[in-house]
């Protein structure tokens, strides 16, 4: 493994003004860096990259990298990944969202991008929260939490977001934390290395918004929580729903093949093509 | 030689863009603009590009854009409903100055409206659907054919400009058959986006290489550089600097602002001697040309400018036109938009008359005679 100073000139840009917008004990940072250290290494080549971003604290990851990148519109990145890997198969394209980003306002892109099978591996950074405009209820926000936007508590229960990726027909399904760092890396190398849509479910912490209403008062308190309350996904399916209440089951949750949307359109084109 | 062929006004429109060398087409279906989509949906493959139909229509264009982004000319079709839709897009197009095509073929609004019926509602939202000050372009054809050949500017112009443009067509120019000889491809003019030829260590992504409109890569191909619909400096990155934000705004304006002479696009009948002069588009042109020939032939002194941009609006033509004529008159298909315009440029005696319809029927030649006969002085 490559020393973190040798992948900060190697993936960072030099010409972007730091330092980056994320507050500090934010959990953006540690999955940025995984990120990085799985692309070096796989041997990914960076012009081969595109890293596409939604709107929010999450979507100001790709700026920071030295890849083909594009911070699209909230809750859009999917649809923007969908046509850049039709028109060139060769990239590696991934797209970085947060929770209201791809199942709130991009709801509807993220079940069809599952359903297409479109080969793009998803990161959805779960913070519960919507962070970047001062902590209001998110689709990930927990029953009766109180927020921004809920101050007399959330009357909404929160989206299993792995389980409506799975039902929607994502091939390849996982749950890491920002705590559980060589898992993280694991699961995203397995997600950047399907050949179908990957969604990772990166539970992270917004110790600025989220903090509060889950009762963490810090950033370490709210990496104990997921240390604490993290589950292999194989321990999980000895348990009933009840002592899963409130745990996070960790690991490939979905592993499946399913013909991909690309290579089943070029077949087609290749078969109709007069030119 | 190139045959006569009986063409509906979608089909020359798709004819137009694969012509324009279009292999990306992302669509919702949606009347009367779903022909388009169900053409690119056969010749796509055939012509070994990319057809997709997208969940929606904010979908569809986000597709078009990354298609455009990783280097393909791309495009989309809707009609009122999903033109509201795409106007999200629009803007981020327009920001991160990204070429792509949408026809919007107009129907009776607001909301879904006369979904089948003709209309000319949308030119203000054209112009100014998406938030914030952005500039646009917006094409109007009034024939089959001129669908065709407008479709294939309309790529030239995206391409030309790096920005969205806009085919404006009502639902009769769509839906109409007509007799049209295609052009051979080879006697085409197609524009190509320029790309960088420097280094990638040397390429600044949004700095003005004198044209306003620098040069774009695509991604792949080696320059690895940041698309946002964020204010940006010249390398891409976000940036609320004051000295780094105007630059970007003017310059979007002044990349298209500095050719409103090329864009004049128009055709001039009998306007020379005209004391009325109809400014007209799309279907209504055709409806205002029988009239003003019928008027003629009564020995009214009237004319025709049939209008083929609509935006940037046509000052300069419409001016020439204003100082010339005692009163324009103004059908269209709506309450009033672009008569509005042309209210908003005179500057001269002028009276400008308006005629509008909006109960979802075309106007006819002779609703426009008589008003010509009513107001002629």
């Amino acid at each position: 493994m490559r020393e973190t100073g040798h992948l900060v000139h190697e993936y960072l840009r030099s010409s972007k003004r730091f330092p980056h917008i994320w507050c500090a004990g934010c959990g953006i940072g540690i999955f940025m860096q995984a990120l990085i250290r799985v692309i070096d290494q796989k041997g990914y080549r960076k012009d081969d990259i595109v890293l596409i971003s939604g709107i929010g604290c999450s979507g100001r990851l790709p700026v920071y990298v030295d890849f083909n990148t594009l911070h699209t519109t909230h809750g859009r990145a999917l649809t923007f990944a969908t046509g850049i890997k039709l028109v060139n198969p060769r990239l590696k394209v991934i797209t970085v969202m947060g929770d209201g980003d791809a199942v709130a306002i991009g709801g509807n892109h993220f079940i069809h991008a599952a359903r297409r099978n479109i080969e793009i591996a998803s990161f959805i950074l779960n913070n519960n929260v919507y962070g970047m405009t001062g902590g209001q209820s998110s689709p990930t926000t927990p029953y009766g939490a109180t927020t921004a936007s809920a101050p007399y508590g959330s009357l909404e229960p929160g989206f299993d977001i792995c389980r409506l990726a799975e039902a929607s027909g994502a091939t390849f399904v996982a749950r890491a934390t920002v705590y559980h760092t060589r898992l993280l890396e694991q699961l995203i190398g397995r997600a950047l290395e399907k050949k179908g849509f990957a969604v990772l479910e990166v539970i992270s912490q917004c110790t600025t918004h989220a903090g509060h209403f889950l009762n963490l008062k810090s950033p370490v308190e709210m990496m104990k929580w997921q240390k604490d309350n993290a589950i292999p996904v194989e321990k999980a399916r000895e348990k009933s729903d009840a002592e899963l209440e409130g745990k996070i089951v960790t690991g490939v949750l979905v592993d499946r093949e399913r013909p991909n949307y690309h290579e089943q359109y070029y077949r087609l084109v290749s078969e109709k093509a007069t030119v | 030689m190139q045959k006569q062929v009986l063409l509906q006004g979608n089909e020359a429109c798709a004819a137009g863009a694969l012509m324009a060398g279009c292999r990306f087409y992302a669509g919702y279906p949606i009347t009367p603009a779903t022909e388009i989509m169900e053409i690119m949906a056969r010749k796509m493959p055939e012509a070994g590009g990319v057809f997709i139909q997208m969940e929606d229509e904010i979908a569809s264009l986000g597709a078009v854009i990354g298609a455009s982004v990783a280097g393909s000319k791309s495009m989309t079709a809707t009609s009122g409903p999903g033109f509201s839709l795409m106007q999200e897009h629009i803007g981020f197009a327009c920001m991160a100055e990204v070429p792509c095509v949408i026809v919007d073929v107009m129907r009776g609004g607001p909301s879904s409206g006369l979904p089948t019926q003709p209309s000319q509602g949308d030119i203000m939202q054209a112009r100014w659907g998406t938030h914030g000050d952005h500039p646009i372009i917006a094409l109007a054809p009034s024939s089959v054919y001129e669908f065709f050949e407008l479709t294939v500017q309309a790529f030239n112009l995206s391409e030309r400009y790096r920005t969205p443009v806009i085919l404006l067509v009502d639902e009769l120019v769509a839906h109409a058959r007509e007799g049209v000889i295609l052009p051979a491809q080879d006697s085409l003019k197609i524009e190509d986006r320029l790309r960088p030829t420097v280094p990638p260590e040397w390429y600044i992504p949004y700095a003005d290489p004198g044209t306003g409109v620098p040069p774009m890569p695509a991604f792949g191909d080696g320059y690895r550089y940041h698309v946002t619909g964020l204010y940006h400096d010249v390398r891409g990155y976000p940036t609320v600097r004051t000295d780094e934000v105007e630059p970007l705004i003017k310059r979007l304006f002044t990349k298209i602002s500095k050719d409103f002479d090329r864009l004049q696009w128009f055709d001039a009948y009998e306007t020379e001697d005209a004391k009325v002069t109809v400014i007209a588009y799309g279907c209504v042109a055709r409806a205002a040309l029988r009239a003003v020939r019928t008027a003629r032939e009564n020995g009214l002194k009237v004319g025709l400018l049939k209008l083929k941009v609509l935006w940037p609006f046509m000052r300069r033509t419409v001016t020439s036109i204003l100082e010339k004529s005692a009163k324009v008159l103004v059908p269209e298909l709506n309450v009033g938009q672009v008569s509005r315009e042309v209210k908003r440029v005179n500057q001269t005696k002028c009276e400008v008359v308006t005629l509008n319809k909006v109960d979802g029927t075309p106007i006819k030649p002779a609703e426009i005679r008589q008003k010509l006969e009513e107001i002629y002085p």
